[in-house]
């Protein structure tokens, strides 16, 4: 079947196909994960284990941001078609990074039809996949917003969609990149900023924001053809009487809580779920005036959380760290899978948190089915309780005199996506183990509001490794040190192949030997690498692409 | 929240920042970047001034003396509406016409001590992100701290207080001596050292690389990966080598390895004594 059928069904075919576990389009790569259950998992296998030594480069394109990306000159970018500006801002700031110069690739590609399609904050692209050459580029005049990345583009038919720093949601014609509308999806007086991926399911695009005050976190559902909401959730109690309002010290306390949807979640056809994770509380570094007493879990921040992808209604939640103190966000990808568990077949989602403990659950309920520490280093809890949560030391948090506590804030793992293998049953994560001392910095609580009130100095490491969660168990098959201190996200394919950055400048190809520790094949240095690596099939030839330095690489076989 | 660490663009925090971190701008220098958020314009501080005196007789009383919340009334500093007001516009008919349902009472004050009030709501900093401690972080026990440090922590060792660590605690001040008994120091720079404060000098990593032929090189480690390794020769030549599977053989020797073997073992008390300890040594 062509991707561009295929696609065109996909709004319509969703709440009763079964893509899930097929992938949604093989060759293509249509959504932020390359299908709904996140497992960045891909199907093609013309690269695999015996050739994968013959990878070499397709092409190379430096991509410049800004409005005068377009003029090149002779010594710098080839010249590319002039920017098509869009934005309100009268006097919009000027960002390096946004405004001009190398773009920070941090997102998902999206590749249908043979077009690439590249976004960074205030920045995006229509690029061909053969070639690499540019079709067209949009820039967004913004008023400003923390412009610390953007995760890519959701599409539905010829439409595109994605975020900018300062709250909007722009549609664009993907044949064209001229703008449909933008709609202000977040207060940006309230210090939102927008920088995830927004996923089509059916006739939704569902959006999330962020913010590092303290406003409160929602995601949003809005038409693909008009930009009208649809619904929005709040991610925290915002009215007397709402759900978990018990779980607070007040409805102020609830109201500043926090729990952003920063990044893309999973979609379960099979029972219309969207599945997403939530961020941590806020003020983020105390729980004195939010949690003052043990039942005051702070629902739903740092969780796992399922709606009806119709309605927008809670189905069921799961908190990964309750109460949380250090900024374990629970944001990570859930990852979407089938398989046996304690001998009944399950339809489960998987996420290794921020905090350092994997969580397996049953995906139609919410039913908790296993928790492990996939990280030695960390320290911040000493137990786990009945319903498998981590349960805070006390000791641990930050404290005047330090306390030595693991990870540090960049997690055990972060925005970096992980990748499920279904025929290892291996969900395969980059792991950091590092320590920081976490100090206090205002003994009176009310000073500290969002991310204030805490100095973390990174006073060591036990290094940076992909790991192999086995989820029947929560054990590691295996652990591969990198010399690299920092992973971008995984790959895997039916080739037998793991796609990741080294943390060292090189996109490596291991090949996966089951439970046995993998064997690097083939790398290629090509500088500091920012996404997660994707591939996709066009004109006959699988190709892998990833982003190193404002730069998209594109690999096959010659 | 999002990963990157980074310093927030709120006013005070700039300038904080501006004054503890940089060296003074030289016009060579590319501009500083812009706010994340528009910043509004500073009122007059006479104006600010009325309106902390007007706050305090009126409003403290249920929303503290500083604004940040009290008893009964929210912290209004860091309020939604607050955020969204400009200068006043949006606090005026809140504090004229109460906010019964929530308790609030209505004042009958004049519409520049409102707006003023406002002014110095707008002035109070929101949040302290990035910003160090500046806290006395000393708990520990010193005597505790030099019976770990020759004893159970084994850190006479290497270390001694009348050799390297002569005087540590004139060098630095106590929270970067405790960074550093974790830390080891090192030149990954782990640990927030103050402007103009060297670290300790700690001996660097090394690295053997053995040939098949049997030829060995040792020299200071300049970077590693999967698939290279370079060194510093002593003469301060650059060498590199490819590496595929385990050729040549590569043995690194990291001077700080034991500070990093302990990091899974240390008690935050140990910590806290043996800075109290160090900071002793002056």
């Amino acid at each position: 079947m062509k991707t561009a059928t295929l696609l065109l069904l996909i709004p319509f075919c969703l709440p009763n196909g079964p893509l899930v576990g097929q992938g949604l389009a093989p060759d293509a790569w249509p959504t932020y994960a390359g299908d709904y259950s996140q497992r960045r998992y891909s199907t093609l296998r013309q690269i695999d284990q015996t050739n994968v030594r013959h990878l070499t480069l397709a092409w190379v394109r430096r991509l410049t941001a800004g409005p005068d990306a377009g003029e090149g000159s002779w010594f710098g970018p080839p010249p590319g078609p002039p920017a098509i500006t869009g934005g309100v801002a009268e006097q919009p700031v000027t960002m390096p990074g946004a405004t001009s110069g190398s773009p920070r690739l941090s997102g998902s590609i999206l590749q249908v039809n043979g077009i690439l399609y590249v976004s960074s904050p205030d920045n995006a692209w229509a690029v061909d996949a053969l070639d690499g050459h540019v079709l067209w580029h949009y820039w967004w005049k913004s008023r400003g917003g923390i412009h610390i990345g953007n995760r890519g583009m959701a599409m539905y038919g010829d439409w595109l969609y994605f975020e900018t720093p300062d709250d909007y949601l722009v549609s664009l014609d993907a044949k064209t990149g001229a703008e449909r509308w933008h709609k202000e999806i977040a207060d940006f007086t309230q210090q939102y900023f927008s920088t995830t991926a927004p996923v089509v399911v059916g006739n939704h695009v569902l959006a999330g924001t962020g913010d590092d005050l303290d406003a409160p976190g929602f995601l949003q559902s809005f038409d693909p053809q008009t930009g009208d909401l649809q619904w929005k959730f709040y991610t925290v109690p915002m009215n007397k009487g709402d759900p978990g309002l018990e779980t607070w010290a007040s409805l102020d306390a609830a109201r500043h809580g926090g729990a952003q949807v920063w990044i893309p979640g999973s979609y379960d056809p099979a029972t219309q779920l969207y599945i997403f994770g939530t961020g941590n509380p806020t003020p983020a570094y105390t729980a004195m005036l939010r949690a003052p007493r043990d039942e005051h879990t702070n629902l739903y921040t740092c969780s796992v959380v399922a709606l009806n992808v119709d309605t927008g209604k809670l189905a069921w939640y799961y908190q990964t760290s309750p109460n949380d103190t250090h900024d374990w966000d629970a944001t990570q990808a859930p990852v979407l899978f089938d398989g046996m568990f304690a001998g009944k077949p399950r339809k489960m989602v998987m996420q290794a948190s921020r905090n350092g403990y994997v969580f397996v659950l049953d995906r139609t309920t919410g039913e908790h089915l296993l928790t492990a520490k996939y990280s030695d280093a960390a320290n911040w809890a000493e137990t786990v309780n009945a319903k498998g949560q981590p349960v805070r030391n006390a000791a641990k948090d930050n404290t005047v005199a330090g306390s030595l506590v693991s990870p540090d804030n960049g997690g055990a793992t972060n925005w970096h996506p992980p990748s499920y293998d279904p025929r290892t049953g291996l969900l395969y994560v980059v792991l950091r183990e590092v320590y920081a001392m976490y100090y206090l910095t205002d003994k009176d609580p009310r000073m500290l509001v969002g991310l204030g009130g805490s100095e973390q100095d990174v006073v060591g490491s036990l290094g940076t490794s992909i790991v192999a969660i086995d989820y029947q168990t929560g054990k590691l098959a295996w652990k591969y040190r990198l010399t690299g201190g920092s992973g971008t996200g995984l790959l895997t394919t039916a080739g037998g192949l793991l796609f990741a950055n080294d943390g060292s400048g090189s996109l490596v190809a291991f090949a996966l030997r089951g439970r046995r520790s993998p064997v690097p094949l083939w790398h290629s240095q090509i500088g500091s690498i920012e996404n997660a690596p994707e591939t996709y099939r066009v004109g006959g030839r699988q190709y892998v692409l990833v982003t190193a330095e404002g730069a998209l690489y594109a690999f096959y076989l010659q | 929240m999002h990963s990157r660490r980074r310093f927030r663009s709120l006013g005070t925090v700039i300038a904080a920042f501006a004054v503890t971190m940089c060296a003074p701008p030289s016009p060579a220098q590319a501009p500083p970047r812009a706010p994340d958020y528009p910043v509004r314009p500073p009122a007059p501080p006479e104006q600010v001034a009325h309106g902390q005196q007007v706050f305090r007789s009126n409003c403290s009383f249920c929303h503290g003396s500083d604004g940040r919340g009290g008893e009964t009334g929210p912290n209004l500093v860091r309020a939604q509406l607050v955020l969204a007001d400009q200068q006043g516009e949006l606090i005026t008919p809140i504090v004229q016409n109460g906010l019964p349902a929530q308790g609030m009472p209505k004042f009958t004050l004049s519409a520049a001590d409102i707006v003023a009030i406002a002014a110095w709501l707008h002035s109070q900093p929101l949040s302290d992100r990035g910003t160090p401690s500046t806290l006395d972080i000393l708990v520990g026990n010193a005597k505790a701290g030099e019976a770990y440090f020759n004893g159970a922590g084994h850190c006479a060792q290497c270390h001694a207080v009348t050799g390297d660590l002569a005087g540590i605690g004139a060098r630095y001040e106590p929270k970067m001596i405790q960074n550093l008994i974790v830390s080891g120091g090192g030149g990954r720079s782990f640990g927030r050292r103050p402007a103009g404060a060297a670290g300790p000098k700690v001996p660097p990593t090394t690295v053997t690389v053995t040939l098949p032929s049997g030829q060995t090189t040792t020299g200071d480690l300049d970077h590693i990966s999967a698939f290279v390794v370079a060194l510093r020769e002593p003469d301060g030549r650059y060498r590199s080598f490819a590496r595929h599977d385990s050729v040549p053989k590569v043995v690194v020797t990291n001077p700080l390895q034991w500070h990093i073997d302990r990091l899974p073992r240390w008690r935050d008390a140990d910590i806290h004594d043996l800075t109290a300890y160090l900071v002793t040594l002056k």
